[in-house]
C-alpha cells in the first residue's frame, strides 16, 4: 500500500544543510524533513576543523579577504557573485549558530575562538589568518547537534529513516518525491510544492575516503535520472591527510595548530611546493605535492607521509617561521595544549593506529573527501537545469550535493560548513516563499512507477554478479585513475571499466526478499547511484584537457583559461552521458596564476 | 587471523524467535568489527542487517553488544577484543526490529523529554554579535557536549533494563550539557523533570554507562552533579 502525504515543502536530508533549510522553511510553510539516517547520524557530524567567517575576533579580517581566498582556492572556477554572497553572509550565520546555542570554543575575552586554516590569508601580508571558528575538533558535531536541538524546540516534523528514491516533476514543475520507509519497506509519495535536496556527497565512489558509508550520491543520481544535469563533477577533492589505508580524516586544524608534513627523510617538503604558506597551502596543492614526493621515492615505505604534531616539532618550525600568538609573543606549545585542541584526532590515532600524536608522527595519505560538483543551483538555492540559467520551479538544492558554485575547482577548508549554513538557510526561505505563491502540481499517473521499476530490477538479475565485487572494482579504478592525478589513458580505462561495471550490475540480485530494514536492497540501489556518478565524473574528467584545482591532468599540467574557464554540465541519457558548459561568473577578481 | 563469529539473527517476517548464526572468516586483527560485519554481508549473507554510517565512531549508528559489552562496531578493532570467538548482539533494553537493529524511538523520546536545547529569552547582544562566555564557563560543560546519542550507555544500564521508562544516562548527559551552560536559563525546569520518579534517582551508580561510552564522557560524574544540583538547588 502506498501512502500519500502532502506538504508545502519537503526537505530531503537532515544534515547541516537540510536542518538549516527546515528551520527556515517551517517558519512559513508546512514542512517535512525526510532522511535515510536519523538526523544526528548525518555526515555533518564528522566535520572537525571549523567554519570560516571573517569575524576578526583575534586579528584584522574582512569578508572581502575571505571572498578572495575562496576565489583563489577555487582556482577561479567559483562563481564570484555567489562567493561574495556566501562570505558576507557567513559572519551573521556564525552569530546565528551561537545564538542557537552552539558551544564554540572561546577566546580569553569570551568571543568565538578562531584558528588558521589552509588557504585562508591576510590579503595584505599573505600570511595565514585566524578565520576558522571552531568547537575543539568537533565543529560539525556541534553544528549538527545544535540545529537538531533547534528543530526539537520548533517541533519540526521528521520522517526518519525514509529513503528517497525518486523525484516527481509534472508540467515542468516540482510535484514531490517518492520514498521508501526503511522500517516497513512501504512506498510513500510526498506531494509537495517545493522540494529541497540536501543529501550530501558521494566519496564512497573512491577506495580511500574520509566519507561515510551513506555518502553514495543519492540526490544527484535521482536528479540525473529525471533529466537534471550535474555540474563540475570532474572536481572532487582529495584531502591530503587521511589516516594511512583507512582514509579517516585528520583535520587541517592539526596543521593550523602547527603540525608539519614530513617525507621519509624528515624533510618539510611543502617548503619546496608552497614557499609562502607551506603546510597550510590549499588541499589540492598539498595532495599533489604528496604524490610527487611519493613518485620521487620520498614516501615512508613508499606508501605514506608523516604528519608531525609533536610539541618539539611544532615549536622548532614555529620558531623558524617566526610564528607569534595574537599578543605578539612567540608561538610555543606543550603536549597538553595540543591535546586540548585536537582531542578527537588524538582519539582516532590511538584507536585506529595505536599512535599517540604528541609522541609519534601520524602516517597519512590523500583521501577522497569532498564533492565540489553536484546539482547546479544559483545563489538562492534554485536548481538550474541548463546553460541559460533556467530554473526548475519548486526544486532547490543545498549543501554538498549542490553546486552553486562557491567552491569551483577546489574547496577551501571550513567553507563547506559555511555553504551548508548560508545556502541551507536561503534554500529554505526561498522554498517556503515559492510554496506560498503556487498551487500543488497534480501527481503523475503512477507516481511510484520509476521507483518500483528500479527496485524490481534489483531482484531480477541472474545473481551471477555480486554487488560487493562490483563496488570494490569501482572504488579501485576510481582511486587509481580518477584520483589526485589523471591522464587521458587512465581516464579512458576508467570510463570503459565503469561502463563494464554498469553492465555487470544488471546481473546482481538482492538476496534479502523481506520488507523490514532491507539494507541489502537499499545498499545495492545506492551502488547503482555510485556507478552513475562515477561514469559522469570520469567522462567529464576525460573531456577537461587542463589542470585546475582538484582536477590535475599529467598530460595537461597547466590551467587553460582561454578554453576551460567554464563549468561543465553532464546529462545522463540511459547509458550515455552528454556534456555541456556554462560560463563562470566573474565580478571583482580577474583570473590570476595561483601561487601559495 | 581466523575468527569465529556468533551473530544474533532475527527476521520478523520469517522467524518466530531470534537465534544465533555462526560465521567464520579470516581477517586482520587491526580491522574493525564493522569491517567484519560488512565482509559477512558482502560475501556470506546479504540479509544480515545493521545500521552504520561514518565508520569512525562519530555518528553513533552502530552501538551493539560485542562479547557481552557495548561498543561501536566501528570503534573496536578485532585485536582489542583479545578473542578469536566473537559474539555480536543488539543493544539491550530496546525492542529488536531485525538482527542488530533496535527500535530507537523510546531512546530519542527520553532525550527529547529533558528539553535538550538552549533556553534563553534575554534579548540578543545589541551589536548582533555573539554572547560572551569565558573559556572557563565553556569548559564547565565541555565533556557532555561530546555525546553522539549512540545509546551505548543507556542500554548498558541495569536500571534501564529493569524499567524502560527511566530517562537513562544519555538523556541526563544531554540535560547536563545545558544545565551547566552559562548562557542557558532552563536549569530549573530540567532539574524538575529529572527529579521526577523516572528521573535521575533511578541511577544506582552501576558505572556501566561510563565504561560503555565510546566518547569517554564521565557520565557517572555528570549524573552525580545533576543529583547534587537537585539536592542543593545550586549549580556549581
Ligand atoms: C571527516 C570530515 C571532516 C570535515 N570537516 C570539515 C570542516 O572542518 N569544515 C568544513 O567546512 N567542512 C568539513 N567537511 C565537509 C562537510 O562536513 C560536509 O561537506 C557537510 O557536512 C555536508 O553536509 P550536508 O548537509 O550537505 O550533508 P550531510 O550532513 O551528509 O547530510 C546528508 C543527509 O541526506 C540524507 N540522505 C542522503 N541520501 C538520502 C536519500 N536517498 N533519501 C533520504 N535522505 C537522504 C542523509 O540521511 C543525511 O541526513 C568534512 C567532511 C568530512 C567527511
Ligand atoms: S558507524 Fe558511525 S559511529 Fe560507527
Amino acid at each position: 500500500m502506498t501512502q500519500t502525504h502532502t506538504f508545502d515543502v519537503v526537505i530531503v536530508g537532515a544534515g547541516g544543510a537540510g536542518l538549516m533549510a527546515a528551520l527556515y522553511a517551517s517558519r512559513n510553510a508546512k514542512t517535512a524533513v525526510l532522511s535515510k539516517l536519523y538526523p544526528i547520524r548525518s555526515h555533518t557530524g564528522a566535520a572537525q576543523g571549523g567554519i570560516g567567517a571573517a569575524l576578526g575576533n583575534l586579528e584584522e579580517d574582512h569578508w572581502e579577504w575571505h571572498a578572495f581566498d575562496t576565489v583563489k582556492g577555487s582556482d577561479y572556477l567559483g562563481d564570484q557573485d555567489a562567493i561574495e554572497f556566501m562570505c558576507r553572509e557567513a559572519v551573521q550565520s556564525v552569530y546565528d549558530l551561537e545564538h542557537f546555542g552552539l558551544p564554540f570554543s572561546r577566546t580569553p575575552d569570551g568571543r568565538i575562538a578562531q584558528r588558521p586554516f589552509g588557504g585562508h590569508t591576510n590579503n595584505v601580508t599573505g600570511k595565514p589568518v585566524r578565520r576558522s571558528c571552531y568547537a575543539a575538533d568537533r565543529t560539525g558535531h556541534m553544528i549538527l547537534q545544535t540545529l537538531f536541538q533547534q528543530c526539537i524546540k520548533n517541533n519540526t516534523l521528521f520522517f526518519d529513516e525514509y529513503q528517497v528514491l525518486d523525484l516527481l516533476i509534472e508540467n515542468g514543475r516540482t510535484a514531490g518525491v517518492v520514498a521508501v520507509e526503511i522500517a516497513t519497506g512501504e512506498m510513500h509519495v510526498f506531494q509537495a510544492k517545493a522540494v529541497v535536496f540536501a543529501t550530501g556527497g558521494h566519496g564512497r565512489v573512491w577506495e580511500i575516503t574520509s566519507n561515510a558509508y551513506s555518502y553514495t550520491g543519492d540526490g544527484v543520481a535521482v536528479a540525473l535520472r529525471r533529466g537534471i544535469p550535474a555540474e563540475d563533477m570532474e572536481f572532487f577533492q582529495f584531502h591530503p591527510t587521511g589516516i594511512y589505508k583507512l582514509g579517516i580524516l585528520i583535520t587541517e586544524a592539526v596543521r593550523g595548530e602547527g603540525g608539519i608534513l614530513l617525507n621519509k627523510d624528515g624533510e618539510r617538503f611543502m617548503e619546496r611546493y608552497a614557499p609562502h604558506i607551506k603546510d597550510l597551502a590549499s588541499r589540492d596543492v598539498i595532495s599533489r605535492s604528496i604524490y610527487l614526493e611519493m613518485k620521487a621515492g620520498k614516501g615512508v615505505n613508499n606508501s605514506y607521509m608523516l604528519l608531525d604534531v609533536r610539541p618539539e616539532t611544532v615549536n622548532k618550525y614555529a620558531e623558524l617561521d617566526g610564528r607569534t600568538r595574537p599578543d605578539g609573543t612567540p608561538y610555543r606549545v606543550t603536549a597538553q595544549e595540543i591535546l586540548s585542541k585536537i582531542p578527537d584526532i588524538t582519539d582516532f590515532c590511538v584507536t585506529y593506529l595505536g599512535v599517540d600524536p604528541v609522541q609519534q608522527p601520524i602516517p597519512i595519505q590523500p583521501t577522497a573527501h569532498y564533492a565540489m560538483g553536484g546539482i547546479p543551483t544559483n545563489k538562492l538555492g534554485e536548481v538550474v537545469i541548463d546553460d541559460q540559467g533556467t530554473v526548475l520551479p519548486g526544486l532547490y538544492a543545498a549543501g554538498e550535493c549542490a553546486c552553486v558554485s562557491v567552491h569551483g575547482a577546489n574547496r577551501l577548508g571550513t567553507n563547506s560548513l559555511v555553504d551548508l549554513i548560508v545556502f541551507g538557510k536561503h534554500a529554505g526561505i526561498q522554498a517556503a516563499e515559492y510554496a506560498a505563491g503556487v498551487d500543488f502540481q497534480p501527481l503523475p499517473q503512477d507516481p511510484t512507477g520509476l521507483a518500483r521499476q528500479q527496485i524490481e530490477k534489483l531482484y531480477a538479475g541472474s545473481g551471477k554478479e555480486k554487488a560487493v565485487t562490483i563496488g570494490r572494482e569501482l572504488k579501485k579504478v576510481m582511486f587509481d585513475d580518477v584520483g589526485v592525478f589523471r591522464t587521458a589513458e587512465g581516464l579512458r580505462t576508467a570510463v570503459e571499466k565503469v561502463k563494464e561495471l554498469r553492465e555487470r550490475f544488471q546481473q546482481v540480485r538482492v538476496s534479502d526478499t523481506g520488507k523490514i530494514f532491507n539494507m541489502d536492497l537499499l545498499n545495492t540501489w545506492e551502488l547503482g547511484n555510485m556507478l552513475d556518478l562515477a561514469l559522469v565524473t570520469a567522462i567529464a574528467a576525460e573531456a577537461r584537457t587542463e589542470s585546475r584545482g582538484g582536477h590535475a591532468r599529467e598530460d595537461f599540467p597547466v590551467r587553460d583559461d582561454a578554453n576551460w574557464l567554464k563549468h561543465s554540465l553532464a546529462w545522463m541519457d540511459g547509458a550515455s552521458v552528454r556534456l555541456g558548459y556554462k560560463p563562470v561568473v566573474i565580478t571583482n577578481y580577474a583570473p590570476k596564476e595561483r601561487v601559495y | 587471523m581466523h575468527y569465529k563469529l556468533k551473530i544474533f539473527r532475527f527476521h520478523p517476517e520469517q522467524d518466530a524467535r531470534p537465534h544465533y548464526q555462526h560465521f567464520e572468516l579470516d581477517a586482520d586483527p587491526t580491522e574493525r568489527v564493522l569491517d567484519v560485519l560488512e565482509q559477512i554481508r558482502g560475501e556470506q549473507d546479504g540479509t544480515l542487517a545493521f545500521r552504520r554510517s561514518c565508520a569512525h565512531g562519530v555518528c553513533g549508528s552502530d552501538a551493539m553488544r560485542i562479547n557481552g559489552r557495548n561498543y561501536l562496531a566501528c570503534k573496536v578493532l578485532l585485536r582489542d577484543l583479545n578473542a578469536a570467538e566473537i559474539t555480536i548482539e543488539p543493544i539491550l533494553g530496546l525492542r529488536v526490529v531485525k538482527d542488530l537493529i533496535v527500535d530507537m524511538e523510546p531512546f530519542f523520546d527520553h532525550y527529547k523529554s529533558v528539553l535538550p536545547y538552549l533556553i534563553n529569552d534575554d534579548p540578543l547582544p545589541a551589536d548582533g554579535r555573539e554572547r560572551l562566555q569565558s573559556p572557563e564557563d565553556r569548559e564547565r560543560f565541555d565533556d557532555t557536549t561530546k555525546c553522539i546519542l549512540c545509546a551505548a550507555c543507556t542500554t548498558s544500564c541495569p536500571s534501564f533494563w529493569a524499567n524502560g521508562e527511566y530517562v537513562g544516562p544519555a538523556a541526563i548527559v544531554n540535560a547536563h550539557r545545558f544545565i551547566y551552560d552559562s548562557r542557558d536559563q532552563g536549569a530549573e525546569k530540567r532539574l524538575e523533570i529529572l527529579n521526577e520518579q523516572m528521573g535521575v534517582w533511578r541511577c544506582r551508580t552501576a558505572f556501566n554507562c561510563t565504561e560503555a561510552c565510546p566518547r569517554e564522557i564521565k557520565i557517572t560524574q555528570a549524573i552525580a552533579e545533576v543529583k547534587r544540583a537537585i539536592h542543593t538547588g545550586k549549580l556549581e
